[in-house]
């Protein structure tokens, strides 16, 4: 029998062709997951029958002469912050243990519409609240290419399915850097598009100023794809924005010849591990071979942008997870004294540290005589920042910069010290403060084997001349090809 | 601003957050919380007078739907996930002493 196609493109054009099923696409994954998972923990939950029912009745559909869509056949994973209305809708958190959606998101919807599966829901930080999915109150995700170390966060868990092929594609949502940092931990490719392209009904909230969903592939052709069925305006979030929605896949042509590439070396400076910067540095180079034009430019806020980030997103935390009081949905302790009491242990008794630690720290940035001194002060802080960006990019169409300042960090290394994983996210967390695209693409190896990524960042909007350079940049180069040890071989093995 | 949290200030943001903590759970925030806040306090090396705040990265307007009756769940279906319930009604403790309902 010929191997079936490993990407969604593939698996799409072959599924709509004929060539192949929806049913063994679907198969293959839930054989996959069955064999991997045990180890790897990157869902949460999987519903092998539904799935197969899903692709049955595509593939009958298809038989009957219904026109395929873009996704036709094509297995994903998606985060367990996105409601389903089957299986459950966790976050990660035990204070909705037993909560069941009435209402799909608008995400899910759209990649049902499109042919697509969902065979499953993938491991998170609590709430979305972390960058090494430690956090999650059911499971530890590991990273498919060293089982000893995090897969990142806080979508961990579908970075670390991706990796290691168990889906050719699958949805994180990005808040600080959570889609980028783990897709770059696992050596795969993965896009926060523009705040506003993706509708975000359905999405468990975190900080609802910087959450955006968006997609995880080993190509950037996939992450395309995925973008141009997800993207567009959708009246249930008054956020998401009425523009056209572009033919990402037909924009990844576009030469970079010419580009301008910004370079700042405020991403290069302390706490970059030399490895990380070598490689980066190199793929500038390859982009440059290719025609690019590499520009110096200068970001002078970014250096303030995780102190402006957890002020801002803690603060909107504590507003939007006030909704989880024990009342209507969700997790609700014994024998409460009274109505307060009923919330105060509900909450305190079913949340984690982590999530504990951001209510509090919003509460506190919201308090009355510290607003002016925090929130207010981290909003403007947040204007510099988004000005830098707006400046930068009257000069250049592409800014190019680490993911993050190592590759994966061993299990424990930071979950004791709060800051110190903070500190992970300095490279992507402006992108989420002001507003802009980026994207995150495989670009080297360090000496420990394990993955290296290069980010690229544009103007809001500018997903099409920003996937172009990622995609163009993906066939000069081999990285994104290699894929993980088999598991049985893992250096992170007992 | 205050760059370092004592524990009867972090009871006080426990209990307007509505989160019951223990103990020991003060202690380890008081601790957490005021590295953050010290780490934090950097903002203060920029001058912000007369710069704007940004509450939101886009220039968002207040949307509203047309104003026509539409589908809405049913009170099964906002009822589906309560902890407790009475017929239509989410079941809580009393929350006045003298019964006044």
């Amino acid at each position: 029998m010929v191997a079936l196609p490993e990407t969604a493109s593939d698996i799409a054009d072959a599924v709509s062709s004929g060539r192949s099923t929806a049913e063994r696409n679907v198969r293959r994954a839930s054989d996959r997951i069955g064999a991997a998972d045990e180890t790897l923990k990157a869902f949460l939950s999987h519903d092998g029958d539904r799935a197969l029912a899903r692709a049955a009745a595509i593939d009958e559909a298809k038989r009957k002469g219904d026109a395929p869509g873009p996704l036709t056949g094509v297995p994903v994973a998606i985060k367990d912050n996105m409601c389903t209305t089957f299986g459950t809708t966790t976050a990660g958190s035990r204070i909705l243990e037993p909560f069941r959606s009435e209402y799909d998101a608008h995400v899910v919807t759209r990649l049902e519409n499109a042919g697509a599966i969902i065979v499953g829901k993938t491991n998170l930080d609590e709430f979305a609240m972390g960058s090494s999915t430690e956090n999650s109150a059911f499971a530890t995700t590991r990273n498919p290419w060293d089982t000893s170390r995090v897969p990142g966060g806080s979508s961990g868990g579908s970075a670390a399915a991706v990796a290691a092929g168990l889906v050719p594609a699958a949805l994180g949502s990005d808040t600080g850097g959570s889609v980028r940092q783990p897709a770059s931990f696992c050596g795969v490719v993965g896009l926060k598009p523009t705040y506003g392209r993706v509708s975000r009904y359905g999405l468990v909230a975190y900080g609802s100023s910087l959450d955006q969903i968006g997609p995880i592939a080993t190509t950037v052709r996939d992450v395309a794809l995925l973008l141009s069925v997800i993207a567009g305006h959708d009246e249930r979030d008054s956020t998401s924005v009425d523009a056209p929605v572009p033919d990402y896949v037909a924009a990844l042509d576009q030469s970079v010849a010419g580009v301008r590439i910004g370079v700042s070396e405020e991403y290069f400076g302390e706490g970059l591990d030399d490895e990380v910067s070598r490689s980066v540095r190199t793929a500038i180079e390859v982009l440059k071979d290719a025609g690019a034009e590499i520009v110096s430019i200068h970001l002078p806020h970014l250096k303030y942008a995780i102190a402006c980030y957890y002020l801002i997103a803690t603060a909107e935390a504590s507003s939007n997870l006030a909704r989880f009081d024990g009342v209507r949905y969700g997790f609700r302790a014994d024998k409460p004294k009274d109505i307060t009491d009923l919330y105060a242990s509900s909450r305190g008794q079913a949340f984690g540290a982590e999530v504990k630690l951001r209510i509090m720290l919003g509460t506190f940035a919201l308090s009355s005589g510290y607003y002016d001194a925090y929130y207010l002060k981290a909003l403007a802080v947040r204007t510099l920042i988004k000005r830098d960006f707006e400046e930068a990019f009257s000069q250049v169409d592409v800014i190019a910069s680490p993911v993050a300042p190592t590759t994966a960090f061993k299990f424990g290394d930071k979950s004791d010290d709060p800051l110190a994983m903070y500190l992970s996210d300095i490279y992507t967390i402006s992108a989420n403060l002001s507003g802009i695209c980026a994207m995150s693409v495989p670009c080297g190896f360090d000496s420990n084997g394990l993955p290296i990524g290069l980010q690229l960042m544009g103007p809001p909007f500018g997903e099409e001349r920003l996937l172009s350079v990622g995609h163009q940049y993906q066939r000069l180069t081999d990285h994104h090809t290699k894929r993980p040890p088999p598991l049985a071989e893992n250096r992170g093995a007992p | 601003m205050a760059s370092t949290l004592d524990e009867s200030t972090v009871r006080h943001v426990a209990s307007l957050a509505r989160l019951e903590v223990s103990d020991d759970e003060v202690a380890l925030y008081a601790k957490q919380m005021s590295k953050i806040l010290h780490y934090v306090e950097q903002l203060n090396e920029l001058d912000t007078s007369g710069v704007e705040p940004t509450a939101h990265p886009l220039p968002v307007t207040s949307v509203l739907r047309d104003d026509t009756v539409r589908e809405s769940f049913e009170p099964d279906r906002a009822l589906a996930n309560a902890p407790q319930r009475k017929d239509s009604f989410f079941r809580v403790p009393k929350v006045l002493d003298q019964g006044s309902a």
